[in-house]
């Protein structure tokens, strides 16, 4: 049990270590990448069997006991995030295989990979304030480089305004540990739990939780601070932004519900109609930046905005059924807007565009690209029988039950209008003639030798294979966000599992 | 001493922020040193300052006698002036990279990905 919390963050380490001895053999770099990612697949999994069955799971590093030591703790929600995190990391090794020039690789491009992958686990696990500043330090740095390596013009542009808005978040962050140290003495979240519920401060306490809001929010991109996503996600080559949209702002969001639900708890209500307006803001905003878009990947970039919305009107909502309806959609998104990246990708390596007014009749070339397209576009729009479908159902049925009507509202109207731009990259792309035959057309398509084909469409098939069985039986998977969600609300466990735990 | 620490906070965040409203990115990384530097002294001042008081165990004790400052905060501010170090090389580097490849360092001649 307390072998499987540290394996997610040791797996990852001792993979970036070997990989960086093995600088210069990048065959073996790929082979050891393969099997690290692998490797961190089935070390979450059994740790989200483990939690799930035998609830909260905490484990002491060094030794040191509880509000003095850093702990790591994995709840159901922490656990399944871990889970994400290695699959989208399996998933993008092996389209990295087919996709990342010579030049990166050589570089360390994959050693960089799991030192993101090691400070996204760290993020999720920890139960230490200050421990989650350093995990995200160690998973924005390995950022940073990956979103420029390759130095192309737009990559250093993109980076540059990704890392400004990046460390003023951190720095704001720091500021807000520091206070809340100040005021209340600990920083192990449990021990804040007790204390800041006997806080008598409410005026500081509200402040602070604006700063810990602010921070977040700029590294989960919620409106008004999400203007560096669109301007630096679509510079990078396809299989980093997949990663960065599948777990980046993920964090962001995951510290956010983490934070507000356990730490932050307002029974005035104020903070929870803030997070709801600017969730619904959010939403709104990023699906018209997106159909406003011609360019694949920036369109898609808006799209990650717009989603991020849904999942903070879970944690405005702040029912049990309003979270759980957010870690559903959580599993939801992460998978359906990877692949949609994933599969821009694919559409990029056959025609050498992501302009789509540039591209067209690859329905008739590939129907079976198209296909692999359009489960996740409709499952993002929300069509039955995908699990797009239930993730929004169960946040716009607690939403109702919530009487937030408003933000219900918005969320239906902004997956109309994600149904629209998912359907105009599917007429632009897949169905309309192409604009000039001669150029684009599909008798000078490159073929791909099999082995490419292999790694560029396993993990888009795997993705659409969860993402019609998430819907089709959504039951297992939505009964564990349920209970992620009862951890969440009634944090009474997660303390005293904290609290009480012994190396 | 607090109110010393807390004025020498407000000016170094001003003037963060300050540098980076500007368009170089020379000044923007200036500010960004600066903004670090203020979170570190918040944390500090923030914790509460003891002075003269090391929080230094006698032979034999188990815990320092009292008062005695507070270790922890320093321990925090340790590691994050190392983060900060560290991120602060890697935003020099990026500078000089995007001088190169772009040829400005005048932040409102990047917007090619903006639009």
């Amino acid at each position: 049990m307390n072998v499987l919390l540290v394996l997610p963050i040791l797996i990852p380490f001792f993979g970036a270590t070997a990989l960086l001895l093995l600088w210069r053999w990048r065959i073996a770099q790929r082979c050891l990448s393969l099997a690290g990612s692998a490797g961190l697949l089935l070390a979450a999994l059994s740790l989200l069997q483990a939690v799930y069955a035998n609830g909260i799971a905490a484990v002491q590093i060094g030794g040191w006991p509880a509000p003095y030591g850093i702990t790591l703790v994995a709840d159901v929600f922490s656990a399944l995030m871990v889970v994400l995190a290695g699959f989208m990391g399996l998933a993008v090794v092996i389209y990295s295989l087919a996709t990342i020039d010579a030049g990166r690789e050589s570089f360390g491009y994959y050693p960089l990979l799991q030192v993101l992958l090691m400070g996204v686990c760290g993020a999720f696990l920890t139960g230490d304030l200050f421990n989650l500043y350093v995990w995200f330090e160690v998973l924005l740095m390995a950022s940073f480089v990956l979103l420029a390596l390759g130095g192309e013009r737009a990559q250093m542009e993109g980076a540059i305004k990704y890392v400004t808005l990046n460390l003023i978040a951190s720095a704001l962050f720091l500021a807000a540990v520091g206070i809340l140290y100040g005021m209340v003495g600990t920083l192990n979240m449990a021990d804040l739990a007790v204390k800041l519920r006997a806080n008598s401060e409410p005026g500081l306490t509200l402040a602070v939780a604006l700063l810990f809001f602010v921070a977040f929010g700029i590294k989960a991109a919620v409106f008004p601070l999400f203007f560096w996503l669109p301007a630096s996600y679509h510079t990078p080559p396809v299989a980093i932004t997949a990663l960065f949209s599948g777990l980046l702002t993920k964090v962001g969001v995951y510290a956010l519900i983490r934070t507000f639900t356990m730490l932050f708890v307002d029974e005035s209500g104020r903070t929870q109609t803030l997070i709801t307006a600017i969730a619904g803001l959010t939403m709104v905003t990023g699906v018209l930046g997106a159909v406003a878009q011609y360019d694949f990947r920036r369109l898609l970039s808006f799209h990650i905005v717009s989603q991020i919305g849904y999942l903070l009107m879970g944690l405005g909502v702040m029912t049990s059924a309003a979270l759980a309806g957010a870690i559903y959609f959580m599993v939801h998104v992460v998978l359906s807007k990877s692949a949609l990246f994933l599969v821009s990708g694919v559409v990029h390596r056959l025609r050498g565009t992501y302009d789509l007014k540039a591209l067209g009749a690859l329905y008739a070339a590939r129907p079976w690209l198209a296909i692999l397209f359009l489960i996740p576009a409709l499952s993002l729009a929300g069509m039955p029988p995908l699990s797009g479908f239930f993730a929004k159902l169960a946040l716009i049925q607690a939403g109702l039950a919530a009487e937030r009507y408003i933000i219900v509202g918005a969320a239906l109207a902004v997956s109309l209008l994600t149904l629209f731009s998912m359907i105009k990259i599917w007429t632009e792309v897949f169905w309309k003639s192409p604009p000039q035959p001669a150029t684009h057309g599909a008798a000078n398509e490159p073929r791909l030798p099999i082995g490419e084909t292999t790694a560029l469409l396993a993990p888009i098939i795997a993705m659409a294979v969860i993402i019609v069985a998430l819907g089709v039986g959504a039951e297992p998977v939505m009964s564990m966000a349920q209970k992620g969600a009862e951890q969440l609300i009634d944090s009474r466990a997660y303390v005293q599992t904290v609290l009480e735990a012994r190396r | 001493m607090e109110f010393v620490l807390a004025l020498t906070i407000g000016v170094l965040y001003a003037c963060g922020l300050y540098l980076m409203l500007r368009r170089s990115i020379v000044k923007l990384i200036i500010g960004l040193a600066l903004l670090s530097n203020a979170a570190n002294l918040l944390i500090f001042t923030a914790a509460g300052l003891t002075r003269g008081y090391p929080p230094l165990v006698a032979l034999g004790a188990a815990r320092p006698a009292e008062p005695f400052a507070d270790p922890l905060p320093q321990a925090l501010i340790l590691t994050a002036i190392v983060i900060g170090f560290g991120v602060l090389a890697f935003a020099m580097v990026l500078a000089y990279r995007v001088y190169q490849s772009t040829g400005t360092d005048d932040l409102d001649n990047l917007k090619a990905t903006d639009t």
